[in-house]
């Protein structure tokens, strides 16, 4: 056994899932056979190496926006949970490669370390204490003009629910409206906030429901699912707020993810965004029954990636910020890019494609790229 | 043919200085006008001789030449005031607003200057810096250098500056611009070597050749000029009563007006979208087409006529299937093949046959001779002896297209690589490009009414090129997905399966009809006493060496595999190039089979299999019989009973929730309202009862009934299908729901308000075949029109998003180190794809063949796929 493992490393340039599928298939065999077989597999992977000069890229762009005509546009409504109108298919792909900010529906997965996941009660609670309710659903609200005050009563049972506390509740409304309430009896509160006119205390009344009481800011609803392994629960949920998320001690930091790409990118950084990127991206293409090569989805997550920072397909991000002038008046805000151009004094070198295809010169790409000389 | 010399290396941009702009001029044009009475170009006037020649006839009084070898040349205009120029206001407001009003210095204390001019010497200001130097300018309230007070630069959009109160004139801003220094430029981004920034007041303005601005003569013989010439007419005409007012000493206030006039034309000519300024407009109310719209967006300069260009030697027309020539070849129409040629260089070996073109009086013929200096000979029955005189080595002919020679061959929207391939071309009657239909895949095409174009090579490096790279045999295999997409499709796969099925045995004279589509001369023997069976005939496909075992796609994943005693003969064992076991289906045709021909025999191994495997297949459903009638879809009273019952007893169940929904007692989802919940389980239920009606139906069916045969061997259609035609249409939906718009309250005007049973709420309960109710008929038609809208949207919506792709991805290169980078060789993977593997040559997604043969493929499309198919090509 200790033999084969050592012959297995012999073999660094292959990969370790392929190394990994040949040590798991060839139990049966000896240590000849088993060379035998890597020494072929090794002669295949050199055979299949890509060659110099191929446009990887277009290959890329093209696998990806071919089947994208193939894409359904329809949202997709997930099973038990509430109204979660999912986009899929090409919408959410252009919310991938554009980076919006918010998608239209921001989603995490939080998973939870191994102290509560497999106790389904601890789990709800936990996942109604992260839940961001709303004041209305606490207190009934009631504002009296005539007498300027505003009456706030209190739901205790459902406080208790969510994990806080009477106490907790009046002092955290009245910090929020930075105002002692007058009375305070049992679960209900008077403000009197001394405003005359409707409108003004139409917005105090506001100020007070804008109040949080619970959970984190953003996460609207949380589920609580079982795990596809069977080995537990995890939460799902509307709304993503994946800071305060990460700081929750009973959260598995390492598995926990949501779907908003740039909020990854803000908490956790560059790497992360790339794997987040082509993590979403193969998810829509497989939930379509798309078949796309992952090198493709990589190498796009590396493109808005590679500079350090991430940037968006499209003239606001990776196309805006080619080196070439023509290149970039080619594709989008044609005169903007020439008036800066003129500004700057810029030289385009005609080292890209639409550069060269623009003077009527051979690209440099593919058979392009090399060049034959004659030996005098 | 002319040989390229020279390459251009890189191309300055910058602003032009009005010295240039004098220099570069041929003619000052003072004149607002083109043309005299008599039609002849006025001298000084925009049409000047000078300016280059657009009439024929006429000679160029700047370079002699004629019309069209007349590059045309630029003339100026000397503009009275100066006047700013749209494109650089944001430059002078910026540089206003950073620099001092007495001496044009960078308002930055010395010492800030003498380190950010530091870093300037040494390299470049990163993006911040430069940022935020503009910010520390624009707040000093005071002038460092020479202690002036800076008084507030205001913008008033879009063109008019105010100094505090006092209007800046564009004279007053040309004077301030002249003051700063180059060296305090330098930090604001600017090169002043290339762009001093009052070059971006205009002082003389470049009148662009004629040539550009070509008039064009109507066929009453009026003249029409262009949108520019129109445009700098009115410049000149302002310019000159500028020019009248000031020589009269008109009061200021007048001569502001026109100045202001002035500059609003000047504005409007380089740009009449600029926002606030009103377009100018033509007589008729249409706005200009002026210098930035010439430019911009997809009609613009640059992606009409730079990014892409018009060829010749191409042809166009409908397509039609050919399943007799090779994948490799494409038929061209005879009329095409005269039309289009290819050029051949005089050798002394080709020299007989060349003459013999050119003597030729029938098809392959030649139709131009060119002759070293370039002169270009069509060859016509007066001089074709004289041609064949005096050929000689290094004349190029132009012979008419013949079989064997290399030509692209592409269809619109070339969405991939694929869509245009290499083919040989083979001469045909008719008047359509004939195609091989296992191709149609990769072009996506079809029949229906497509045309596609042919481009013919005219290089021998081009049609090298092709022939290694774009040949359509070696494209069998996608780099989106690493499995074949050139594949035996529809009546191949059910040919496979009638051949190769159990006890189906042909006669020898019918057998060596078959194999001879094969181009196999050498019998095998006889397997079934003097007859062959059909599993043999395949096997004569395929290449004597091959051993390969896998499951079909009939397989029912048995519990345990009984491999070759399979009973639905699902097992596939081809051993020693004879398929000993299994049906050929569409997991042979399109995937393993397919894939590993290809990989271990190489791609001429996998074409002729391809060109063979459809020549036999095809012969095979023609001699046995292949075809479908409603009888097909037909299923006994029992069975329409049956699934007549299950619907009943869906709109039973229907009807017990509605009442439990009514009745306030049902449980919800949690979070989900009450209705929502209702909606769900009564979709689940339909969806339900649909799947289970169409299984009812299927079972019916025996296992020749052409449909079965079709959905199960996976040649065309699905269960669905068989569902719909046979049992019950079921739920349509609009939106993803039941179909609830309309009315107020109902669906369509027969339904009570209220009333959401199953036949309210668009649930089509008869089969196709049955034919539909009026209400069914509806609902189904708002059903298919979503789907057709949703196609449209997301036909633009992918267009746009696969072009930004490929623009943001098109330089990315392999370089020789395995690196992948950009065309400012910016590193973006150190190795492509993590492991320098080719996706193309890939085994699905892994690197290397570890198993046989892998069958991906796209998902089937539902539903809504055959309901676009419905609408024809123009």
């Amino acid at each position: 056994m200790t033999d084969k493992k050592q012959l297995l490393a012999k073999y660094k340039e292959l990969p370790k899932k392929i190394l990994n599928e040949i040590e798991k298939n060839t139990k049966e065999l000896g240590l000849r056979e088993t060379k035998k077989i890597l020494d072929n597999v090794l002669k295949e992977f050199k055979n299949n190496k890509i060659m110099p000069g191929e446009a990887v890229g277009t290959i890329a762009a093209q696998s990806i926006g071919e089947p994208g005509t193939q894409m359904t546009m329809r949202t997709f409504h997930y099973a038990g949970v509430a109204e979660l109108a999912v986009p899929q298919g090409l919408p959410r792909f252009i919310e991938i490669v554009d980076l919006r900010r918010k998608p239209k529906m921001p989603l995490m997965e939080i998973h939870l370390n191994q102290s509560i996941k497999e106790d389904k009660q601890k789990v709800v609670d936990f996942a109604e204490q992260i839940e961001d309710i709303p004041m209305v659903e606490f207190a009934d609200v009631e504002e009296d003009f005539h007498e300027k005050v505003v009456r706030v009563t209190f739901k205790e049972e459902t406080l208790v629910e969510h994990g806080t506390t009477l106490d907790n509740a009046i002092k955290k409304t009245e910090k929020e409206v930075r105002r002692k309430a007058k009375t305070t009896e049992g679960n209900q509160m008077i403000f009197k906030p001394g405003f005359t006119t409707l409108a003004s205390l139409r917005r105090f009344t506001e100020r007070i429901l804008m109040t949080k009481l619970c959970g984190l800011k953003d996460i609207n609803k949380a589920v609580v699912l079982e795990e596809p392994d069977g080995t537990g629960y995890y939460i799902k949920t509307d709304g993503s707020n994946l800071k305060e998320i990460l700081k929750l001690k009973e959260v598995d930091t390492s598995r926990t993810t949501t779907n908003d790409i740039r909020e990854i990118y803000d908490i956790l950084g560059i790497e992360a965004v790339r794997s987040a990127i082509i993590k979403e991206a193969k998810e829509v293409l497989d939930t379509q029954g798309l078949k796309v090569n992952p090198r493709h989805v990589m190498l796009v997550a590396d493109v808005m990636t590679y500079s350090g920072t991430v940037k968006p397909i499209g003239r606001q991000g990776v196309s805006g910020s080619k080196s070439s002038v023509l290149a970039r008046a080619a594709f989008e805000e044609t005169v903007k890019h020439l008036h800066t151009a003129s500004i700057k004094g810029h030289v385009d070198n005609l080292t890209g494609i639409t550069e060269n295809i623009i003077v009527g010169q051979p690209v440099p790409i593919g058979t392009g790229l090399i060049t034959l000389g004659m030996k005098e | 043919m002319e040989t390229i010399t020279k390459k251009v290396a890189s191309v300055e941009f910058g602003i032009l200085n009005p010295e240039i702009i004098r220099k570069m001029s041929q003619i000052r044009i003072v004149i607002p006008d083109t043309y005299d009475e008599d039609g002849y170009p006025i001298e000084g006037g925009l049409m000047d001789l000078h300016l280059g020649v657009i009439d024929p006839g006429l000679r160029c009084k700047s370079c002699g030449a004629r019309m069209v070898s007349c590059p045309g040349h630029f003339g100026h205009i000397e503009l009275v005031r100066p006047v700013l120029h749209v494109g650089y206001i944001k430059m002078i407001y910026s540089l206003l607003k950073t620099t001092c009003s007495s001496c044009g210095r960078l308002l930055l204390p010395p010492n800030k200057l003498q380190t950010y001019k530091k870093i300037i010497t040494e390299g470049e200001l990163t993006d911040d810096q430069e940022i935020d130097i503009i910010a520390k300018a624009k707040k000093a309230g005071k002038c460092p250098h020479c202690d002036k007070k800076q008084e507030k630069i205001k913008l008033v959009k879009p063109i008019t500056f105010y100094e505090g109160e006092k209007r800046l004139l564009p004279s007053d801003i040309r004077r301030r611009m002249e003051l700063i220094p180059d060296k305090d430029l330098a930090l604001l981004g600017i090169d002043p070597k290339k762009a001093r920034p009052e070059w971006g007041v205009l002082t003389a303005l470049p009148v662009p050749p004629a040539t550009t601005r070509p008039s064009i003569t109507l066929e009453t013989g009026e003249r029409s000029e262009d949108d520019l010439t129109h445009k700098l007419v009115d410049i000149l005409r302002i310019n000159q009563r500028l020019r009248d007012n000031i020589s009269a000493g008109a009061p200021q206030l007048i001569i502001e007006d026109l100045w202001d006039l002035l500059q609003y034309h000047v504005t409007t000519y380089f740009n009449n979208e600029v926002s606030g300024i009103p377009p100018a407009r033509h007589r008729s109310g249409r706005p200009l087409k002026t210098l930035a719209q010439r430019l911009k967006g997809k009609e613009g300069r640059f992606r009409y006529n730079l990014s892409g260009k018009r060829v010749n030697f191409s042809a166009r027309t409908v397509i039609s299937p050919d399943p007799n020539i090779s994948i490799n070849e494409v038929g061209v129409p005879k009329p095409i093949a005269k039309e289009l040629t290819v050029p051949e260089k005089t050798t002394t070996w080709n020299m007989d046959r060349l003459k013999q073109y050119i003597r030729n009086t029938e098809y392959p013929m030649a139709n131009y001779v060119i002759r070293p200096d370039g002169r270009r000979k069509k060859v016509t029955e007066l001089n074709r002896e004289e041609l064949i005189e005096e050929l000689e080595v290094g004349f190029v002919v132009e012979r008419q297209l013949k079989n064997g020679d290399i030509v692209l061959f592409n269809r619109q929207p070339s969405l991939h690589r694929i869509s245009m391939m290499c083919h040989i071309v083979k001469v045909l009657p008719g008047k359509t490009f004939r195609l091989h239909p296992t191709v149609c895949k990769p072009y996506n095409a079809d029949f229906d009414g497509d045309e596609m174009n042919l481009h013919v090579l005219q290089t021998e490096e081009a049609k090298a090129e092709a022939l290694a790279l774009m040949l359509v045999q070696d494209q069998i295999i996608s780099p989106r997905f690493g499995s074949p997409i050139i594949k035996g499709d529809e009546d191949l796969v059910s040919g496979g399966f009638l051949l190769t099925r159990k006890g189906v045995a042909f006669s020898k004279q019918i057998a060596e009809k078959m194999l001879i589509k094969a181009d196999i001369k050498k019998m095998p023997k006889p397997d079934q006493g003097d007859k062959y069976s059909g599993k043999l005939l395949f096997s004569a496909l395929l290449p004597p060496s091959l051993n390969l075992e896998y499951k079909s796609k009939l397989c029912q994943n048995c519990k345990e595999c009984k491999k070759a005693k399979c009973p639905h003969d699902a097992y596939v064992k081809i051993k020693k190039g004879k398929l000993v076991n299994g049906i050929i289906d569409k997991v042979s045709l399109q995937g393993i089979l397919l894939d590993t021909l290809f990989r271990e025999y190489g791609p001429e191994e996998a074409r002729k299999f391809l060109d063979n495997a459809t020549r036999v297949l095809l012969a095979t459903t023609m001699h046995i019989g292949f075809s479908v009638s409603v009888e097909d879809t037909m299923i006994t009273k029992e069975t329409h009973a049956e699934i007549e019952y299950m619907i009943n007893d869906a709109r039973q169940r229907t009807n017990e929730l509605i009442k439990e929904y009514e009745e306030g007692k049902m449980k919800h989802i949690p979070g989900k309202t009450m209705k929502e919940t209702l909606e769900d389980k009564i979709m689940a239920i339909l969806g339900e009862t649909r799947m289970n009606a169409g299984n009812t139906a299927a079972e019916h069916f025996d296992i020749a009934n052409p449909i079965m045969i079709m959905s199960r061997v996976g040649a065309r259609g699905s269960i669905l299908n068989v569902t719909q035609m046979s049992a019950t249409v079921g739920q349509q939906a609009v939106r993803g729901r039941r179909i609830l718009r309309g009315y107020r309250h109902k669906s369509l005007p027969q339904f009570k308000e209220g009333n959401i049973g199953i036949e309210a709420r668009g649930f089509v309960s008869s089969s196709l075949r049955d034919g539909l109710i009026p209400t069914e008929y509806f609902f189904h038609a708002m059903g298919g029109r979503e789907a057709l809208v949703d196609k449209g949207i997301r036909t633009a919506k992918s267009g746009y998003m696969q072009r930004r792709l490929i623009n943001a991805l098109q330089d990315l290169v392999v370089q020789k180190d395995e690196t992948v980078r950009d065309s400012a060789n910016n590193i973006v993977q150190f190795k492509y794809g993590e492991d320098g593997i080719d996706p193309m040559k890939c085994h699905g997604d892994s690197a290397v063949r570890l198993q046989t043969g892998v069958y991906l493929e796209d998902k089937d499309r539902d539903e809504t796929t055959a309901d676009e198919e419905g609408d024809y090509d123009d």
